[in-house]
């Protein structure tokens, strides 16, 4: 890879002043960036390691949301007790994630800000609802997710934490890729409080995660299997290649919301 | 440059790194520690996996400069203090779970983290629990067992010592 | 003493240790003082006219010692890489044997294709200047698909405009079209064996090392054959003296096939080694790795398979198009030819069968030998095209090939080999039984109540390996012979050192030929140590592939201790004061036949080494000694294996819920290692047949060129293994009684696994899916099958 100067600050506000700087780029778990920059797709001259920032990491319960740092682990996810207890499909998604050495190093605020099309926490952060928290303002996830490897943070916007309401029931069902072992098709399913369904889908979209009114409304109105059955899934849209058709992702959708449905059931 | 300082396998070190030195890069050729080796350029492969701070990372996936202070265990900190093989990797030649050993110290470096944080996993979850590591020699059905053999050795131990 | 079963014990490797410890000592651990570092410029198009390469700029940048390209290596006047086997054509020609030059000049033919390199004081700044080199080319249309191939005018190499290398055949054509003529049912099935890259954990590395003052040359390098290295780039690519130039291969991370071939880099950091007096050492990455090892498979073939009325195979005939990629890789072109027509009997007394090959150039990766080589795709076509049979016949898939099965030896096969032994009802039995085949359909039953499809395959595998007589493969096109060699030099106080000239990558032969030879001189396994890998320390030996160490590296090493055993004798004789003919030597003794006087193994070497009371007019000094063996023929192991699949159809995902395996290898030395042995193999095999796929696209490009695309097996997709080693038929012709076991589960478990999703998948009306089975194609398959029966 090119060469850089490696920046490690211990509090946010370093760490955004480093970024303004021309060519910086932020640094979470490296899991995805550094196979980037060793390809040499990249060629950021300061990369500013937000690993050492302790105010980014942590867990924690606030009234019906759960806040999750945005320098928190995969794996530290996956153990949390408070999620467990607050949001159980949060804890398959994390524990699906890579293997267990890119759990201990990825992070929430990484993965999202770098909205892989296959990355399983986007799926989560839609169907959730949830609120991305940044060093300027709140982003609705709705809002944040702009297609491939595209959001809407601003140059120098950090991901301080992650606010998820929590629903009444929720579930990951991962559909990996053969190779890469990322999301082929995945679907993240959370019925929430006001008893809306909503789904998650990522690994299938050519523009990459995307919410499925269609089943979510089918959904919402009759919460079965027998009800993802009547919603049509166009193949339309979904990406194309070597592990998938469009058609085939379309099945998937299908396929994998019916089991979300069952593991709720 | 900047200079690194970093514990491996319990001794202080210090060695020159710049920016975009991954810490395999730092042991291979700063250190020349070479048991931890790298097979693939898409972090999946796991032959460079190491222990940072007591939980496994793949070494190529992480920049040596994030690491000043940490504690590193490496293959090379995993025998006894005598020089015979450690637990896990007695396991290993027991259960013949290595044939051309270039896998190898990832294998053992992800099994002893397992083994710390799950002392008692069952075969699916050993499977699981190597997803982040290729074997192209064995099948891995003797590395499973290698791992079984080390879980129940060193739970007997643990049994033994209370 | 040694253990009183040394041979058949399970033998702890002795190499572990250094592995476990993290002290194994593969190439790229070694460093040269002075070493630089080389980055090779590849070509990103799968073929294009080369109109300039202009490496002004990167000859400036900084930390750069020299920039290389195809004219320097052409104004050198070096070789191309070296073809090691020329085949014959049907008409008697001989293939078309176009240059492969080390670096591209003219034109690039694979993406890959290497174009230039910088040499530099750091990896990092030959890989920065690479980028400042300035290339031209003009894109030609590339050459991908192999049917299309012949006719699409554009030729690879302008000695090949229709991209035919040869076009050769084997077997009796007018006794084959006979047959069918007269059969009862004809089975006949079109498939793809798809491209496998072999993927040693290892990517290759090799470090050139030149010797100014002595003016003699290094090349540590990652080689199955360190031997035929520095025979096929010392004579045909450098012109280096071969008692100028070291080949080192130490320890070795895998090598599946893939690093027997001379490769282009392998000369290029020998030769810029003593351009630039410094040593060189180029290292791949996975990337590269991907578009510059030689690929494995890759053929596409039609098959026929006439039955009569009772099912007994009456012919066979099977055409295939077998790509040869860009360049002929060392021993590309007997893959599909010799190591593929001749298995194409199998296990079954067929009497006809006729086999045509047509390899063919294409733009892509050269692809030579992947474990099994040839017999994987001999072994695919056949297990495949007899369940299909069976599929339509509505018999048992057992029950047809117990059938026809070869029951007595020697038997002749009509595609040119001798089996020697064998028994495959017994494998057959044993594996029908370890897998509980008769109680299938309950487990059927209950896998369809959770909505899942329940399969079982079956394959029943024979190969030859252990290659073989020299006289006879050269008849056949090889360029080199096939023997091995090992020198046993026994040391003053009784311990041993044995040099090898196999070579040992994984398979355990520090610990496998200790075994050996404890058994033979009858002392202790620590007391003997095992030398391998370096030119200036063994005998000119062949090297390790085509599960051959043991049975014709071992061979050569019981011949060598059969000579110091006659040696020692004479010297005993001396010593006991008795004729040489009552000396016989057993467990570790030298005794007088009859008589209780006796000297040990020690005491009479070191009379060997201290001849003072010694037979000195008779014999020489000294107990060393050389041999070299020539097998008299392949040897065949054989066995069968049973998968069991469960398909969900709604996803189309496989899971492999058993693998049973029975292999007769004849005699086994340490079963341990032999098991390790089919366990690696099963899952390549297995990899083979559901998740990996060197894929290109219609442009040349691999679009499978990383492990985020290309699927290797990991442990969560594979089970346990069943894996028993039958009581065996000895070998007969070789001192051990050993056959090969390297390759056996590579060969025999891609058909066994598509034969099971097929047989889930039979009710689907469905009789073929070409692999890999990825979820993507078995649900793919069933969609067709249910839109065809929904027409019908």
């Amino acid at each position: 890879m090119y060469n850089f100067e490696f920046n490690r600050p211990t509090d946010l506000s370093a760490a955004v002043d480093a970024l303004r700087g021309d060519g910086a780029q932020a640094l979470g778990g490296g899991q995805t960036l550094i196979p980037v920059l060793k390809q040499r797709l990249a060629a950021p001259t300061t990369l500013v390691d937000l690993t050492g920032i302790e105010s980014l990491k942590g867990i924690r319960r606030m009234g019906d949301m759960l806040v999750i740092g945005g320098g928190t682990t995969h794996g530290a996810v996956a153990a949390s007790g408070d999620v467990a207890a607050a949001i159980p499909g949060l804890v398959e998604l994390a524990s699906k994630i890579g293997d267990p050495q890119v759990r201990n190093r990825g992070t929430i605020g990484g993965s999202l800000a770098n909205n892989d099309p296959a990355a399983c926490y986007p799926a989560a952060a839609l169907a959730l609802g949830a609120t991305i928290e940044t060093n300027q303002r709140k982003i609705e996830a709705d809002d944040f997710f702009q297609g491939l490897y595209a959001t809407s943070l601003e140059e120098g916007e950090v991901i301080t934490a992650v606010h998820f309401p929590i629903p009444t029931a929720s579930t990951y069902q991962k559909f990996e890729q053969p190779a890469s072992r990322f999301s082929l098709t995945s679907i993240f399913l959370a019925k929430m409080s006001d008893g809306s369904v909503r789904v998650g889908v990522t690994g299938a979209g050519a523009d990459g995660v995307f919410r499925h009114e269609g089943l979510e409304q089918a959904l919402g109105s009759n919460f079965s299997a027998s009800a993802v059955d009547g919603v049509s899934v166009a193949a339309e849209g979904m990406s194309n290649d070597l592990h998938g058709t469009p058609e085939y992702r379309a099945n998937l959708v299908k396929v994998m919301t019916k089991r979300a449905v069952e593991a709720l059931s | 440059m900047a200079t690194i300082s970093m514990t491996v396998n319990g001794k202080q070190v210090s060695g020159e790194a710049q920016g975009n030195t991954l810490l395999v890069e730092f042991l291979r050729e700063e250190l020349k520690m070479t048991g931890t080796h790298v097979g693939c350029d898409t972090s999946q492969c796991g032959a460079c996996v190491v222990h940072v701070n007591g939980e496994s990372v793949k070494s190529c996936t992480t920049f040596v400069s994030a690491l000043d202070g940490a504690e590193v265990t490496t293959i090379e900190g995993m025998a006894n203090d005598d020089g015979t093989l450690g637990v896990i990797q007695q396991a290993f030649q027991d259960e013949h779970g290595l044939q051309c050993g270039f896998c190898t110290p990832g294998m053992v470096m992800t099994i002893a983290d397992m083994l710390n944080n799950n002392p008692q996993p069952t075969e699916a979850e050993i499977r699981e629990g190597l997803k982040g590591n290729i074997c192209r020699c064995t099948g891995y059905h003797n590395i499973v067992k290698a791992a079984q053999s080390a879980a129940a050795t060193l739970s007997g131990a643990k049994q033994a010592a209370e | 003493m040694a253990k009183d079963n040394v041979m058949g014990s399970s033998s702890k490797r002795r190499e572990d240790v250094r592995f476990l410890k993290g002290r194994g000592r593969y190439t790229d651990d070694m460093n040269r003082p002075g070493q630089t570092y080389a980055y090779i410029l590849r070509s990103w198009s799968a073929h294009a006219t080369l109109n300039s390469v202009d490496t002004a700029a990167a000859s400036e940048a900084e930390g750069v010692i020299r920039v290389f390209t195809g004219k320097d290596i052409e104004e050198a006047g070096l070789g191309g890489v070296p073809c090691g086997w020329e085949i014959t054509d049907k008409n008697g020609d001989p293939m078309k044997e176009p240059a492969h030059p080390i670096l591209a000049t003219g034109k690039v033919r694979h993406v890959g294709d290497p174009i230039a390199v910088v040499v530099a004081e750091t990896y990092q700044q030959a890989r920065d200047a690479a980028e400042m080199i300035d290339i031209d080319m003009t894109d030609l249309p590339a050459v991908v698909d192999m049917r299309t191939a012949e006719t699409l005018g554009t030729g690879v190499h302008d000695e090949a405009p229709d991209n035919l290398c040869y076009d050769w055949e084997l077997g009796d054509a007018a006794a084959t079209d006979a047959a069918f003529a007269s059969a009862a049912h004809v089975t006949t099935l079109e498939f793809i064996n798809n491209r496998l890259v072999a993927n040693p954990m290892e990517p290759r590395c090799a470090i050139g090392d030149y010797d100014q003052d002595a003016d003699h040359y290094t090349l540590y390098t990652t080689s199955q054959n360190p031997h035929v290295i520095r025979l096929l780039m010392g004579a045909f690519v450098l012109s280096i003296p071969e008692h100028k130039l070291r080949v080192y291969a130490p320890d070795v991370g895998g090598g599946f096939g893939t690093k027997i071939f001379h490769y282009a880099e392998e000369a290029f950091v020998t030769w810029a080694s003593a351009q630039i007096k410094r040593p060189v050492k180029w290292t791949s990455d996975r990337s590269e790795a991907f578009i510059s090892d030689a690929h494995g498979r890759d053929h596409v073939t039609k098959a026929e398979l006439a039955l009569d009325a009772e099912g007994k195979f009456l012919a066979l005939r099977a055409d295939t198009r077998a790509n040869m990629g860009a360049y002929l890789s060392t021993f590309a072109p007997c893959v599909p030819t010799w190591l593929h027509g001749t298995l194409l009997a199998g296990q079954y007394a067929t009497p006809a069968v006729h086999c045509r090959v047509r390899a063919m150039f294409t733009n892509t990766v050269p692809v030579d030998a992947y474990r099994g080589a040839g017999r994987p795709e001999a072994t695919y076509l056949l297990e495949r095209i007899i369940n299909k049979a069976a599929q339509e016949l509505g018999m048992d898939q057992a029950e047809l090939r117990r059938k026809n099965f070869i029951r007595s030896f020697p038997y002749d096969t009509p595609v040119a080999l001798q089996y020697d032994t064998g028994d495959y009802d017994a494998t057959l039995d044993a594996v029908l039984k370890m897998a509980d085949y008769d109680g299938f359909a309950a487990r059927k039953a209950e896998s369809a109540s959770r909505g899942k499809l329940r399969g079982i395959g079956l394959s029943c595998y024979i190969e030859a390996c252990g290659i073989a007589p020299s006289s006879l493969v050269g008849a056949l096109g090889a360029r080199a012979g096939l023997y091995e060699a090992a020198t046993i030099r026994v040391n003053p106080t009784g311990s041993v050192t044995v040099m090898t000239g196999s070579h040992s990558h994984g398979q355990g032969h520090e610990t496998t030929f200790a075994q050996v030879v404890s058994d033979a001189l009858g002392i202790p396994e620590d007391q003997i140590e095992i030398v391998h890998g370096d030119t200036d320390k063994i005998p000119f030996g062949m090297g390790t592939y085509g599960s051959r160490s043991l049975a014709v590296g071992g061979s050569a090493i019981v011949k060598a201790v059969d000579k110091v055993v006659a040696k020692g004798k004479k010297i005993a004789a001396h010593l006991l004061e008795a004729a040489e003919s009552d000396i016989v030597f057993e467990d570790g003794q030298y005794k007088v036949a009859g008589t209780d006087k006796a000297k040990a193994f020690a005491e009479v070497s070191l009379a060997a080494y201290v001849p003072h009371n010694y037979p000195i007019e008779e014999i020489e000094p000294g107990l060393e000694e050389t041999a070299f063996y020539d097998p008299k023929n392949f040897t065949y192991p054989a066995g069968s294996y049973l998968c069991e699949v469960e398909v969900d159809p709604q996803t189309g995902k496989v899971e492999i819920v058993a693998l049973s395996a029975s292999d007769d290898f004849g005699n086994v030395v340490n079963p341990m290692i032999v098991e390790g042995q089919v366990h690696g193999g099963l899952a390549q095999g297995l990899g083979q047949a559901m998740l990996e796929n060197a894929a290109y696209d219609e442009h040349g490009q691999l679009v499978a060129g990383s492990y985020m695309d290309y699927a290797m097996p990991l442990a969560v997709d594979l089970p346990s293994f069943n894996v028993e080693t039958a009581e065996g038929t000895p070998c007969t012709h070789n001192p051990l009684g050993v056959k090969g076991c390297g390759e056996a589960g590579a060969i025999g478990s891609p058909p066994a696994l598509v034969n099971a999703v097929v047989n889930a998948l039979q009710d689907h009306g469905i009789d073929h899916i070409d692999m890999p089975l990825s979820p993507l194609r078995v649900w793919t398959a069933i969609q067709n099958a249910s839109v065809k029966q929904a027409a019908e």
